[in-house]
Formats: structure tokens, C-alpha cells, sequence
């Protein structure tokens, strides 16, 4: 396993972000017929009826961050939600009805085709029972302009497992791709163990990358660590999201894994979305604050 | 029993009462912290820890040290080690209890 050498950002004025190109290593030619140019934004961890000092504007973050994604211009092709749409209550009747908020909310967004996915505060105390019956399957497969996308279910299992049924269906499903298709994961919790002290890790994630692995051009995308974060194994990016709620700290950077506290003078700070371009097989990432200072 | 056998169960009894017995230190869970949440340990000091829960199955997470268990309620999980480093080890539920998972942990301190 290996970190992405920070040079490889290019800082991009005027956008309040920063851009990620990924995927250099890889041929053009792999992606020469067929491949059309898009973009779609992922959100993530907005968790949905947390109320905290961490964020003293947990009801107005969600709202803000969907009339920053309405702002873009182009809109995006899809936008995809890695999980912790709600924040975790034992009361199930409170659970669907952040559930139905949440649901209400993003029919506020102007770009309708939305991919969604459990997070663990979702899920993982009702084993996704609350969360299909709004939302439907926890994993699936879709295509999009010649890459094919993959949501994998890695906290319906409150141990964080994925499970082998899950595996199984995620063997046949990659075996129908050729070794030079484009494939994107989509998840919670990483696949790989960034760092198990914390829960930032999949019990049975090293599956998951080594059905991942003879696919030459697989990238991961996910939440839970809330903040940005980029790493390799092997040739397989992944790819941390920043959360809507509140950030975390580095792996490992504290004694004790806590929010960070909101900083009234830098209010909103560490919470965003990103724009993701898939262009002839990279994926250019530019990140957005929940709001312009 | 025939006697070279029953000799040779004897001589067996007698080395294994010679190793010392591993101190027993049961933790228990509950929503959401460890009692005790600190362990000192000495190094070299085969332990046992022994594991429950007070309410809803948990997980026992100490990867630095190679050691995991799930607590399932009614049961009680055992986990045998012998600390062979020094230092300070994190810990941590591994299983989505609720709300205060997140801050579920502990630290093992082993001293030289």
C-alpha cells in the first residue's frame, strides 16, 4: 500500500479547491472508442439530525452544500451519496423520519439521477431494514458513459463486514467486465485498513481488492473518515470524501478520535463535496466548500 | 491405565503446574465505554482477558497487538496473550453499538 505524493495536486484558482488527477499512469489508448467525457459530484456523511456543538448549523449544512451542487453549471450527470445520509438513533420511528427528511431534501436537488448508499449510522443497528425501505437494494451495479459503477454494502453488518454473499455477487458481477474496463467502487468505510484503531477499516475488505485487483483501471471512492484523504493499493485508488456534518482528524493524530471542534471564526470549515471528471480514463477530483468565504 | 502411561501423565501434570497461571483480567462492555477502559499489563505477563457485554454485541478491536474478539451478550470471550512490547496500545469496539460507538475505546500499557 502506498499514499498519493502530494505533487500530484494542482492547486486551481478561483475555485475554493483543489483538483486530484487520477488515474495518470493509465494508457489513453485503453479508453481510445466508446469513452464519453462527464462529470458527477459526490456527498457524504451529511448525517441527517445530528445536533451538536460540532456543527451549530447541523440543519442548515445539508441545505447549504444541495444549493452549492445547484449552483454548478454545468450540472453534473448523477451525484452519489457515500453513506451516513442520517446520523444513528436507536429509535427506529426516528430513524425513517430522518429518513423522510433526508429524502425530502435532496428532491431539492436540480440534477435528479442520484445514487445513494447506507453508511453505518444508517444501517448498521437495523441491518439496513429502515434504509430499504426508502432507498431499495444497498448494493448494485449501473453503467455510465462506458464506466461501470459499483456500490458496495460494507455496514449493514455492524462489524463491518461485507459479507460473502455480497462477495460472491461482487465476483459475478466484475467477471462480466473486461480486465480493461473502467470500474468505480462506491462505498462507506474503506476497503483497505487505514486505520483499524479508529473503525476506518472493512473487516473483510481485503476481498473486496483482491476480486478488484486483476481489473487494471478500478477506483474507489468513499466516506466515513470525513475528510479528504487518497491512497493506493497497489494500482487501486481510493478515495475519502469530506463530510456535511462535521470533520475528523487525521488518522491516528490524537490520542482519542473526537469531531473537530467548529471554528465560529472559520465557520463550515473541513466539510465539502467534490466534482468528479472522468475524462479518456482519468478522474480529475476538485473539491467544493459547503460555502465561498 | 497402564503404569508407563499414568507416569508419564504425572510427569506432564508436574511441568504444567510449574508454569504460572495468566492473570485473569475480565473487561466488560456496555453502550458505550470499556470497564476498565486502561489496562496496565507487564511485559512478558501472560494474561487472559475475558470479555462481556453488558447489553448489545460488541466487538474487541486492539490491532496493534494482533488482538480481536466479538462480545456477544451471555457469553464470555476470552482472549489469551502475552504482551512481548512495550508501549501504549489503543482499543476499540468494532461493532456499531449506537450513537457514542465512535468514542467506545481503551488503551493497554505495557510496561518493562
Amino acid at each position: 500500500m502506498q499514499g498519493i505524493d502530494r505533487r500530484q495536486f494542482l492547486k486551481v484558482a478561483g475555485l475554493g479547491g483543489l483538483v486530484f488527477a487520477s488515474g495518470l499512469a493509465r494508457g489513453a489508448e485503453t479508453y481510445a472508442s466508446g469513452a464519453d467525457e462527464f462529470f458527477f459530484v459526490q456527498l457524504s456523511d451529511t448525517h441527517w439530525g445530528f445536533q451538536g456543538a460540532p456543527n451549530p448549523d447541523a440543519a442548515g449544512t445539508l441545505p447549504k452544500a444541495i444549493a452549492a451542487v445547484n449552483a454548478l453549471d454545468p450540472q453534473p450527470d448523477f451525484i452519489v451519496f457515500t453513506g451516513d445520509l442520517t446520523h444513528t438513533t436507536d429509535d427506529g420511528a426516528e430513524r425513517r423520519r430522518r429518513l423522510t427528511q433526508f429524502k425530502e431534501l435532496i428532491s431539492g436537488l436540480r440534477t435528479k439521477e442520484i445514487r445513494l448508499m447506507p453508511g453505518e449510522h444508517d444501517a448498521s443497528l437495523d441491518n439496513g431494514e429502515a434504509y430499504r425501505e426508502f432507498f431499495g437494494p444497498t448494493h448494485y451495479s449501473f453503467a455510465h458513459k462506458g464506466v461501470h459503477f459499483i456500490a458496495l454494502d460494507n455496514v449493514s453488518d455492524p462489524a463491518g463486514r461485507i459479507g460473502d454473499e455480497q462477495l460472491a455477487w461482487l465476483a459475478a458481477d466484475l467477471a462480466k467486465q473486461p480486465r480493461d474496463s473502467r470500474i468505480v467502487v462506491l462505498t462507506h468505510r474503506p476497503l483497505f485498513p487505514l486505520y483499524p484503531q479508529w473503525d476506518w477499516a472493512t473487516r473483510d475488505g481485503d476481498k473486496a481488492i483482491e476480486l478488484l485487483m486483476p481489473h487494471r483501471n478500478a477506483t474507489v471512492f468513499y466516506g466515513h473518515i470525513h475528510q479528504e484523504h487518497h491512497f493506493k493499493t497497489a494500482h487501486i485508488e481510493h478515495h475519502a470524501a469530506k463530510s456535511l456534518i462535521f470533520p475528523q482528524p487525521a488518522p491516528g493524530s490524537v490520542p482519542k478520535r473526537a469531531p473537530v471542534a467548529w471554528d465560529p471564526a472559520q465557520p463550515y470549515r473541513g466539510l465539502g463535496f467534490r466534482q468528479i471528471e472522468a475524462e479518456r480514463g482519468e478522474y480529475k477530483l476538485t473539491e467544493f466548500p459547503v460555502v465561498r468565504v | 491405565m497402564k503404569r508407563r502411561a499414568f507416569l508419564a501423565l504425572l510427569v506432564a501434570s508436574a511441568a504444567w503446574a510449574d508454569e504460572p497461571a495468566p492473570r485473569v483480567i475480565p473487561i466488560s462492555a456496555r453502550k458505550f465505554e470499556f470497564s476498565p477502559a486502561e489496562l496496565e499489563l507487564k511485559l512478558g505477563e501472560p494474561v487472559v482477558l475475558e470479555l462481556t457485554t453488558e447489553d448489545v454485541h460488541m466487538g474487541f478491536d486492539a490491532p496493534a497487538l494482533g488482538l480481536h474478539a466479538d462480545i456477544l451478550p451471555g457469553r464470555v470471550a476470552r482472549v489469551p496473550f502475552t504482551p512481548d512490547k512495550p508501549g501504549s496500545f489503543e482499543f476499540a469496539c468494532d461493532v456499531f453499538c449506537g450513537s457514542g460507538h465512535e468514542e467506545m475505546s481503551g488503551v493497554i500499557k505495557v510496561r518493562s
